[in-house]
């Protein structure tokens, strides 16, 4: 109270911008409002610190400054420090990728992967450039895959149990998921038709799919699915593997496009019913349009957690990225390092995951508007 | 709808096959061997940084496809879990079974396979730290036992506890890799298995030395070749392509040796009918003269085979034990070749 | 042009029946529902054929008499007596009552983190929200498999052996933490336990009422009564007293160290540990996305009535904000539940002897019976499956929204 007389008087509305108090502004005022700001919040902060830092340092010191990266074997990494040991790593990282894909052979699919993504651009993009010519492509694009993959027809055949690794999984999956769209989308118009003969059918197939582990449908693939073919008959067994994981994976895509259906508002059908419109025009014209629109993010979520299960071939003996990691560490010069196995692959699966969740994520919010306006 | 999906299923599905009666015919015109594997054992069949296969039971399923086709690399593995091998054989899809597979009675006569001889004299038994100071498996009392599931070794197991009367805990998995990381991590105080398994784990620890593998051998585990039940032809090449190796190393004849023993008849008729200088042996399998040559020239004999693979010199450093020639105080022993 | 006319003519009769049939809305339903019926059962039929045929030619027979055949394999965790000379049959149930303590254990762990983290994710605190972030994405964006093989090793490498937990690893010299299984005191129930399972039960059914007649109190007068922590003292505190009045009729079997292993007591093995671990982990963090996307759909009007009100955030949260969350919830709730027991499946990886370890793995793989076998996993799947969503679609009916 004594120093007022240094406060400087100003004329009213001539006052100029004062700073905020320190403790408002800036970054103590963004520690006190996000940290400090009760004491359940101050508890909770000291909590989290200390548990960060029991965790952070010695996980940094096993994966980085501890690590080997260049080695011949296990016990030259040994010699060389007490970290992770990525120079095994290293050494399988194609085979990690390709699996027994021919080396020589290897641009195919990723010829093939970057495709997809040309593929993918008509479907989700409004605004891709010749859309109707490109959509002819997309739908093509299954086929061209398959032959790039595969061969014959002027590339050297290539066998599917040379298919391997990562590549594996990404073939499991995308076929999966492509495959399983149309079957999904007859299953939930099946689901929502009103002959109870059909909808029985479909609801018992759904429920079905939904009620069984993947890995007793890959089970059946690799030990019953041959009984039920015609005495002499085989099929290649990642041939059985892609057929049960497309009827799995319907089941969940069948779900994802009947919540599309349901929120298509009743006044569509019945505006198309006006029209004059047949069961099928109507579909294709009105309503799946808008219900396949809606139902992007689940398809992308749906492929997601497919993409995760295909680590499941595993135990039918195919070699996918797991398998390869589990082939490779019987190896009697690296064997035992199965964390930094682990860990790589777990890497690998969350930039993919993680990826297509943001952009799952992306579409909802830009779905969401559109449908405001 | 579904017959887009057939169609797509008939564009995708090269690989379908329709099969015919003989395995052997088959075979020769896929131009492919289907051999099924173990997915991942050490010495017998790993994979390794290019990606190919290499050990034991891969020399075996090489010289089959030498005899066969005429060319040791014409392969397809077909790689299986212990669940898997016998429904992958069954369906077809595998023309042989070269995947450490114990014979015994009721995967023989009611699991309907056809077993072809013995290629590995196995046994199961038991490997401790050696701090535990363990003596005899009858000591064993109470211990956690880390096994494989899925194989011969549980069903002894239970048994050999049973017989003499103590407890214990059983410890399973898929793999022999999960094995190894419980033993290590003392999940479990003693690892069961073959015998040649445990050498072969012992040989990827960081510290052989304080393992010891307990005098018994509770179980007799003959490993061998598998076939289909009800083809005679394709079992007969199985089992003779076997013991071609085999009498290779009786006779002394090496992938060294071979190229010269066989171009011409030498003194020893039974080398010669053999190698295919003398009488036509490998006409009776339906195959040419040439195909034991063949077979030894590309694995080399039964002992090169066992000293590259899981030999003294090699990682997995096992003894021939039951596994030397009848000669040298084994088992092994071929019927002959006449 | 005239031709066809007269084509069309001459048959017309015929055709208008059958065009009339295909035109009539109903009669068109019917005949495709035929069609589609038909078309199944020869489908069906097709593959029994095919069936019959190929175990003929492989000389099988589709029995299930291999269940009444002794199993002559051990387990290391069973729920109920069993041995090596148990049955096939036996050793399914041991599997089948694995798989649903697994299921069971999980889905309590996994609500329990998940509700708990998804209200973090939403807290005031910038540091445990971006943790709790973090966890989620990468957690959800992994295989399951992975995490599984992942926490196994953890749980294995990080608890010390049965030696080591003498002297270090346990509480009180009562429950030790071994790499071989938590060992804790078994209690075996003397003469007049009973009593005090009595006292339990009346407890709880006490509670009900009480709960009932404080609500009507808080309506009619707005007196509050602490409901929750009076429940809790009586649930535990009569049954206590119950216990001490008969004069502690519980003997404990303690466990104790003897040779290799821990001897007596109740055992949990890190095999269950580590998957009840990994798939409550895998699946909290999608439960806490779930639960965060609830709170987030109420209205934010909801918050404010309730602050202004008086009350604080957690009784906000508790009382106002979760209740009217749930209905959000639980559907999506409901298949993550499906999912964590269909996910118990992968125990195979780390050897866990659930159903597809017993029944479908060393059985299947004893007697050759694939058909069989896979039948009994599948039929067990599916009816736990039905269960749990018909109990979830009865919660869900009683929590709906009352629209007066």
């Amino acid at each position: 109270m004594s120093d007022t007389s240094t406060t400087q008087r100003y004329p009213i509305g001539q006052i100029p911008d004062m700073p905020p108090p320190l403790l408002e502004s800036g970054i103590f005022y963004w520690v006190r409002k996000n940290l400090l700001s009760s004491w359940t919040n101050v508890a909770l902060t000291i909590l989290a610190v200390w548990f960060l830092w029991l965790v952070l340092p010695p996980m940094y010191e096993w994966m980085f400054s501890n690590a080997v990266f260049e080695a011949a074997d296990r016990a030259g990494c040994q010699a060389l420090g007490d970290g992770a040991c990525w120079a095994f790593i290293q050494e399988r990282f194609t085979i990690f990728i390709y699996g027994f894909y021919p080396e020589p052979e290897r641009w195919r699919p990723i010829l093939a992967f970057g495709l997809l993504f040309v593929a993918l651009g008509p479907l989700l993009f409004d605004g891709f450039p010749y859309r109707g010519k490109a959509m002819l492509f997309s739908m093509a694009y299954p086929f061209v895959a398959a032959w790039l993959l595969l061969g014959g027809g002027g590339l050297t055949q290539v066998t599917t149990d040379q298919f391997g690794g990562m590549l594996l999984n990404v073939i499991v999956g995308v076929t999966g998921i492509t495959f399983s769209l149309p079957i999904g989308i007859v299953l939930a118009l099946g689901r929502a038709s009103n002959m109870p003969a059909v909808r029985i059918i479909c609801v018992t197939f759904i429920e079905f799919i939904r009620g069984v582990p993947l890995i007793t449908l890959l089970f059946v693939a690799s030990t019953m699915l041959s009984y039920f073919l015609p005495p002499g008959t085989s099929f290649d067994l990642l041939m059985r593997v892609l057929i049960m994981v497309t009827l799995f994976s319907s089941g969940y895509m069948a779900e994802v496009i009947r919540g599309g259906l349901q929120a298509i508002p009743r006044g569509q059908y019945e505006a198309a019913d006006s029209m004059g419109l047949k069961y099928w025009q109507s579909m294709r014209l009105i309503v799946l349009p808008q219900a396949l629109k809606i139902s992007i993010p689940g398809i992308v979520n749906t492929f997601i957690g497919l993409f995760k299960d295909t680590t499941l071939v595993i135990i039918i003996g195919l070699l996918d990225i797991l398998g390869m990691g589990r082939a490779s560490l019987a190896d009697s010069k690296w064997a035992g390092l199965s964390s930094e196995v682990y860990i790589s692959i777990a890497v690998f699966f969350f930039l993919f995951c993680f990826a297509m969740s943001r952009y799952s994520l992306y579409l909802e919010g830009k779905l969401e508007t559109g449908h405001k306006n | 709808m579904k017959r887009i999906l057939l169609g797509a299923t008939a564009a995708l599905a090269l690989g379908a096959t329709a099969v015919s009666a003989g395995t052997l015919d088959d075979v020769k015109a896929r131009g492919e061997l289907n051999c099924i594997v173990n997915s991942g054992f050490v010495g017998f069949a790993s994979v390794d940084k290019n990606g190919k296969y290499q050990g034991y039971d891969i020399d075996y399923c090489k010289a089959t496809a030498a005899a066969v086709l005429g060319d040791a690399s014409k392969i397809k593995y077909k790689p299986a879990t212990g669940k898997t091998r016998f429904t992958i054989l069954n369906s077809k899809e595998g023309d042989v079974l070269w995947r450490n597979t114990t014979w015994t009675f009721v995967r023989d006569v009611d699991v309907k396979l056809a077993f072809q001889g013995v290629n590995y004299y196995d046994g199961q038994g038991f490997m401790v730290p050696k701090k535990l100071g363990v003596k005899s498996a009858k000591d064993l009392d109470g211990a956690s036992v880390c096994i494989q599931t899925g194989t011969t070794t549980e069903l002894n197991l239970a048994d050999f506890f049973r017989v003499n009367k103590i407890k214990y805990e059983p410890v399973p998995t898929e793999g022999n890799e999960e094995s190894r990381r419980n033993i290590l991590a003392g999940r479990c105080d003693v690892y069961t298995t073959d015998a040649s398994g445990l050498a072969a784990t012992r040989a990827t620890f960081k510290d052989p030395e304080n393992w010891v593998i307990l005098p018994e051998i509770i179980s007799k585990e003959p490993l061998g070749p598998v076939t289909r039940h009800g083809d005679d032809q394709w079992s007969d090449i199985i089992r003779w392509t076997k013991n071609a190796l085999l009498a290779a190393e009786e006779l002394g004849i090496t992938s060294k040796n071979v190229d010269e023993l066989g171009a011409k008849a030498g003194n020893n008729p039974e080398i010669n009918r053999l190698l295919g200088t003398e009488g036509d042996l490998g006409g009776m399998l339906g195959l040419d003269k040439k195909w034991a040559h063949r077979a030894i020239k590309a694995v080399g004999n039964y002992g090169e085979i066992f000293e590259r693979n899981i030999g003294k010199n090699t990682p997995v450093g096992l003894e021939r034990g039951l596994n030397a020639l009848w000669t040298n105080g084994g088992l092994q022993y071929t019927p002959p070749f006449r | 042009m005239a031709s066809v006319n007269t084509v069309a003519q001459s048959d017309s009769g015929q055709r208008n029946f059958i065009a009339r049939l295909w035109y009539d809305k109903e009669a068109r339903g019917v005949i495709l529902q035929v069609l589609t019926v038909s078309i199944l059962f020869a489908f069906i039929a097709y593959i029994t054929s095919n069936v019959i045929a190929n175990l003929a030619l492989v000389g099988k027979t589709f029995s299930f008499d291999f269940l009444a055949e002794p199993a002559h394999y051990d387990i290391n965790q069973s729920l109920i007596e069993y041995s090596s000379k148990s049955t096939h049959l036996r050793a399914g149930l041991v599997g089948m009552l694995n798989t649903l303590a697994v299921a069971v254990v999980g889905i309590i762990v996994a609500t329990v983190l998940g509700f708990v983290l998804g209200v973090l994710r939403l807290s005031p605190n910038w540091l445990i929200s971006k943790m709790v972030y973090c966890y989620v994405e990468f957690v959800r964006n992994t295989p399951v498999l992975l995490q599984i093989l992942l926490v196994h090793g953890i749980v294995v490498h990080s608890l010390p052996s049965p030696r080591g937990a003498q002297d270090g690893g346990n509480l009180a010299e009562t429950i030790f933490f071994t790499n071989r299984g938590v060992f804790a005191p078994q209690p075996l129930p003397q003469d007049g336990f009973g009593f005090v399972i009595g006292a339990f039960v009346l407890a709880i059914v006490g509670c009900f009422i009480f709960k009932r007649w404080a609500k009507k109190r808080q309506d009619e007068t707005g007196k509050y009564l602490p409901v929750f922590l009076i429940s809790l003292g009586a649930i535990i505190g009569l049954p206590l007293l119950v216990y001490l009045l008969m004069g502690a009729p519980l003997d404990w079997n303690h466990p104790e160290l003897k040779g290799f292993n821990f001897k007596g007591g109740f055992v949990v093995r890190p095999e269950f540990l580590a998957l009840t671990l990994a798939l409550s982990i895998y699946t909290a963090a999608f439960i806490a996305e779930i639960v965060r996307a609830g709170i987030e759909a109420i209205n934010k009007g909801q918050w404010e009535a309730s602050l202004a009100v008086g009350m604080s955030r957690s009784r906000t949260l508790s009382e106002v904000i979760i209740p009217q969350a749930m209905r959000v919830i639980v559907p999506p709730l409901t298949s993550q539940y499906l999912n964590l027991t269909k996910n118990s499946s992968l125990a195979i990886a780390i050897g866990y002897m659930d159903i597809v370890a017993t029944i479908g793995g060393i059985t299947l793989m004893q007697t050759g019976k694939e058909m069989e076998t896979m039948i009994i996993v599948i039929g067990f799947y599916l009816s736990v499956s039905l269960t749990i969503s018909m109990f979830m679609n009865w919660y869900n009916k009683r929590i709906k929204l009352v629209e007066r």
